[in-house]
């Protein structure tokens, strides 16, 4: 079957069924209307206690029917894809809107489809033996690294998620979008101390990923490595003080600083501490920060996003100025801006709203060593668990999982696990050094706003910021440093 | 007075969904597996936001689902589908059957004992079908109203991300191969405002207050939402950062649940068992301070945590989980109890898939004598801590540091608002560390506390 037929083969959908629906969602008015069909199917696997104890598949089907109306969204679903429910739900969302009735578009515009992840055989539909041998290999890695290693949970997870999106404007566009993840969290224990360290990743992949680019026992060892590492850790230090980020996932960095803050919908709304600054100094000339849902494979790219929009790779922030905003289609109508392929979804129950995608730093010319060399005293972060941000005063958090100090210019103890926080508007500016080694995170991030979840990426080279509030606990007598 | 028209819609919707529920049991049991249960889901939901005086989203739609969890033998796998045609419903039972052969044998696999099962009796006061009674404008009108409120309240407030209506309704029924079958239905409302105010150099801030109730009825009014709202935003206005520094921190209500669920976490039986809690081998030794007693009840009517039975077709009942300080018992589902040679304290929770988890009642802190203001009053310097960013507790070593804002204490007051500040230190001694306790716990959701303070946390700034 051509995965891009899906709904109108499982469904027996007619384009005619679709130009009846849209007619029904604009039958009160509004300016565009559209329908999102979604078909997700899931596995996942966990292993715990080195036994296979849960295993669990699924299938969540849906049609989301949005009417925009100004600045109006109505918006209905139903699990239900009969014409009948359809049709209901269209005419719910179509309340939104207060007038006369108009005709949607004629005829769908089918663009040629782009192939960003190309797997033969999806892995919801892989053998699951192969699911169980990965789980099983992990668990057996992570307890080979160390026998201090006591406790291991490794996960699988994938899905499929097929979609089809019609608009009145004519847009039309499908995608069979799979997502791949393995998770490993192990717990090293001794007399009277223990520490977690958790490793993963994934993409938009097919099951061999596993067997080949990455592991079971890739991530195995790294979750084991950093639990192994934490036994040891020191009282971080607090107050602020230089910190250097490692490449890749500390990329969290720019996905809580600046990211969020330039989608469009609170900038429209004028409710983001960065409204009203294109064009303006946000970053040191050193920064480049761009979102590309275009890179193959990766876990936050897509074909085309939410709304049927291909996606595209938009600059941020260039040489320390900020050039734009991520849009979805109601904000770029409404903000006079171009459509950046932005607007995504958790599902067809969530209306879709500009969302990152892949987003990261570009490389710089500093050698890394030299980065970490230049400092007195500070902190070095490689490893986040995740972060937070207030878009509105523009504060913002990462936590660290995995940092050292720095102390003069030499990476030296490990220390424990501390929450960094910043000013998304400035904290850019100080950025005095950027890597020539930019590296994407493995493929775990998931972004949640207004309670939607969605898969994404984030990457930086190392960098260096002069000046960051470090949340640790270390008093000025007992080893750590405050200023 | 309404009760006999609510007993006949219930009654029609027991027949055709709990019908089903006992079929799929049946025919997984007839397929072979040696125990099965069935949940199924079937929910409503309305929401409209309103962003200054005008509607933004109108969101009305409902959705049901259905999940399968089977054993054979000590192996267990589940299966779950939104779709109830005859075919998918085949096919959901053959994955799950077929899943239960690669599944590991666990000897403490299972479905609790034919004994266990059952349902508390009485009207537990979950549903009122008010939540659905306002016509379509009255519920905008709900929205727009508290948003004006907030609007109106001070000359500050310039913007706003809008003030919202929401009404939802669920369903659940659960039944089980030990010819357990049970449900219940559930109906959420709230209201909240999300305004935004702009001091003199342009710095914004934004805050929110909201209301939730399981009836109409019981909401607080709009205006009183919007308006509290608007105070909550209004004195963050010209926050600074401080110097760090080793104070006491008074947590507010909203964010003193935080360290209520950091304890729930800790003796939750999944990470006591596996020595993923610092917590963990810690039953009847003391682990927080004398004035600390934690109680877990699902069975208080009208509850945000109540419900007639837990995940796994048990009674939910009240435990005493810290008394005076002492650790009194965990926090179990059926697995968990087993793994710990314990009984189950009936809070399983269950999605459509996978294993049960464990999850609170109503949950909460007992509070004390003092109200926020003298706990206040008795501090010459401190954190009075109103929001939290990230989320940075570590159960396995009790390490913690989480960014935050608020109001600094100075000579007893609240002096001036604070920002991109952290607060760090050890659960071990941060409960140990629990010195006062408010007299002000009010339920906003299942899990409640009164104002607390806590000593001796290190405040990161400058």
């Amino acid at each position: 079957m051509d995965k891009n037929r899906f709904f109108f083969e499982h469904y027996g959908l007619t384009e005619r069924d679709l130009e009846r629906y849209l007619a029904a969602a604009l039958s009160a008015g509004g300016e565009y209307a559209d329908l999102y069909f979604e078909y997700l199917s899931s596995t996942s696997l966990m292993v715990d206690e080195s036994m296979v104890k849960s295993a669990s598949q699924g299938i969540s089907a849906g049609c989301g029917i949005r009417v925009i109306a100004g600045e109006r969204t109505g918006y209905a679903y139903t699990d239900d894809l009969s014409p009948e429910r359809i049709l209901h739900a269209a005419r719910t969302a179509a309340l939104i809107a207060s007038g006369p009735a108009k005709t949607p578009t004629i005829g769908f515009q089918k663009r040629p489809a782009r192939s960003l992840y190309p797997v033969t055989l999806p892995s919801v539909d892989a053998e699951i033996t192969a699911k169980v041998e990965l789980v099983m290999r992990a668990d057996q890695a992570a307890r080979a690294y160390d026998p201090r290693i006591k406790e291991v949970r490794a996960s699988y997870a994938d899905e499929l998620r097929n979609i089809l999106i019609v608009g009145s404007d004519g847009t039309f566009a499908e995608d069979s979008q799979p997502l791949a993840r393995m998770n490993v969290g192990c717990i090293a224990k001794t007399d009277g101390n223990s520490a977690r360290g958790s490793a993963g990743g994934g993409g938009r992949v097919a099951l061999d990923f596993f067997f080949g680019e990455k592991t079971p026992e890739y991530f195995a060892k790294e979750s084991a490595r950093q639990a192994i590492l934490q036994l040891d850790a020191r009282e971080a230090p607090a107050g602020e003080m230089e910190v250097v980020l490692g490449p890749g996932w500390p990329g969290v960095l720019l996905h809580e600083a600046v990211g969020h803050g330039l989608e469009a919908d609170f900038n429209r709304k004028q409710t983001s501490a960065f409204a009203g600054l294109v064009g303006k100094r946000v970053a040191s000339e050193k920064c480049t920060v761009v979102d590309n849902g275009t890179m193959p494979w990766r876990r936050g790219s897509l074909n085309v996003d939410d709304e049927g929009q291909p996606t595209q790779s938009t600059v941020l922030i260039e040489k320390g100025v900020l050039k734009g905003y991520l849009s979805d289609k109601l904000s770029a109508k409404l903000m006079g801006i171009s459509d950046t392929g932005n607007g995504r979804r958790e599902s067809y129950e969530h209306i879709p709203m500009p969302r990152m995608t892949n987003t990261y730093m570009l490389a710089g010319q500093d050698d890394p060593h030299d980065i970490v060399r230049s400092v007195k005293r500070g902190v070095y972060a490689v490893n986040f668990g995740g972060g937070q941000v207030d878009i509105t005063n523009g504060k913002f958090v990462f936590s660290a999982s995995e940092a050292y100090l720095i102390e003069d210019g030499r990476i030296t103890a490990p220390i424990k696990g501390a929450t960094l926080i910043g000013n998304g508007p400035d904290v850019l500016t100080r950025v005095s050094m950027v890597g020539n080694d930019l590296k994407l995170d493995e493929g775990v991030g998931t972004c949640g706003k207004d309670g939607q979840a969605v898969p994404v990426g984030v990457g930086i080279p190392t960098l260096k910021v002069d000046r960051l509030t470090v949340g640790g606990t270390a008093k000025k007598d007992t080893g750590g440093f405050m200023q | 007075m309404h009760s006999t028209e609510l007993e006949a819609q219930d009654s029609k919707l027991r027949t055709d969904l709990r019908d089903l529920a006992q079929d799929i049991v049946r025919r997984a049991m007839n397929r072979g597996a040696t125990a099965s249960e069935c949940v199924i889901r079937d929910g409503d939901e309305f929401s409209t936001l309103v962003r200054l005086g005008q509607v933004e989203t109108l969101k009305e739609s409902g959705s049901k689902a259905i999940g399968v969890r089977v054993f054979n033998g000590k192996r267990a796998a589940s299966t779950y589908s939104s779709d109830f045609s005859r075919e998918s419903l085949d096919r959901m039972l053959t994955s799950a059957l077929d899943l239960s052969r690669i599944t590991s044998e666990d000897p403490y696999a299972g479905i609790p004992e034919p004994e266990q099962l059952g349902s508390i009796r009485g009207d537990l006061d979950l549903y009122s079908a008010d939540v659905y009674s306002l016509p379509g404008q009255e519920r905008i009108a709900y929205a727009r109203r508290a948003e004006k409120a907030a609007l109106d309240y001070d000359p500050r407030i310039k913007n706003s991300e809008g003030g919202s209506f929401d009404a939802a309704t669920g369903h659940k029924i659960l039944a089980n191969s030990h010819g357990f079958v049970g449900e219940y239905r559930r109906s959420y409302c709230s209201v909240a405002a999300v305004p935004i105010a702009q001091s003199e150099n342009g710095a914004m801030q934004r805050d929110y207050w909201f209301s939730v109730a399981r009836s109409l009825s019981r909401l607080e009014s709009p205006e009183h939402v919007g308006k509290v709202a608007a105070q909550r935003t209004l004195r963050r206005l010209g926050a600074k950062k401080v110097k760090t520094a080793h104070v006491p921190v008074v947590f507010d209500p909203l964010l003193a649940t935080s360290i209520l669920e950091h304890i729930f976490e800790g003796v939750n039986g999944d990470s006591v068992y596996r020595g993923a809690s610092f917590l963990a081998g810690k039953l009847g030794q003391k682990i927080a301070s004398q004035n600390v007693t934690v109680i877990d009840d699902g069975t208080m009517p009208g509850g945000f945590g109540t419900a007639p039975f837990d995940g796994e077709g048990i009674p939910t009942r009240r435990t005493l989980v810290i008394e005076n300080g002492v650790l009194k018992s965990y926090v179990l589902n059926t697995y968990t109890a087993k793994k710990l040679g314990l009984q189950t304290t009936a809070n399983a929770s269950r999605g459509l898939a996978g294993t049960p988890g464990i999850g609170p009642g109503n949950y909460f802190l007992q509070p004390g004598t003092k109200t926020p203001q003298q706990i206040i009053g008795e501090i010459k310097e401190g954190l009075y801590v109103t929001e939290f960013l990230g989320h940075g507790a570590n159960l396995v070593t009790g390490d913690y540091s989480r960014g935050a804002s608020g109001l600094w204490i100075y000579g007893g007051e609240l002096a001036f608002p604070v920002e991109e500040i952290t607060v760090a230190g050890n659960l071990k001694d941060m409960f140990l560390n629990i010195s006062e306790i408010a007299n002000d716990l009010e339920f906003r959701g299942a899990v409640a506390s009164p104002t607390v303070r806590i000593d001796d946390l290190t405040v990161g700034g400058e």
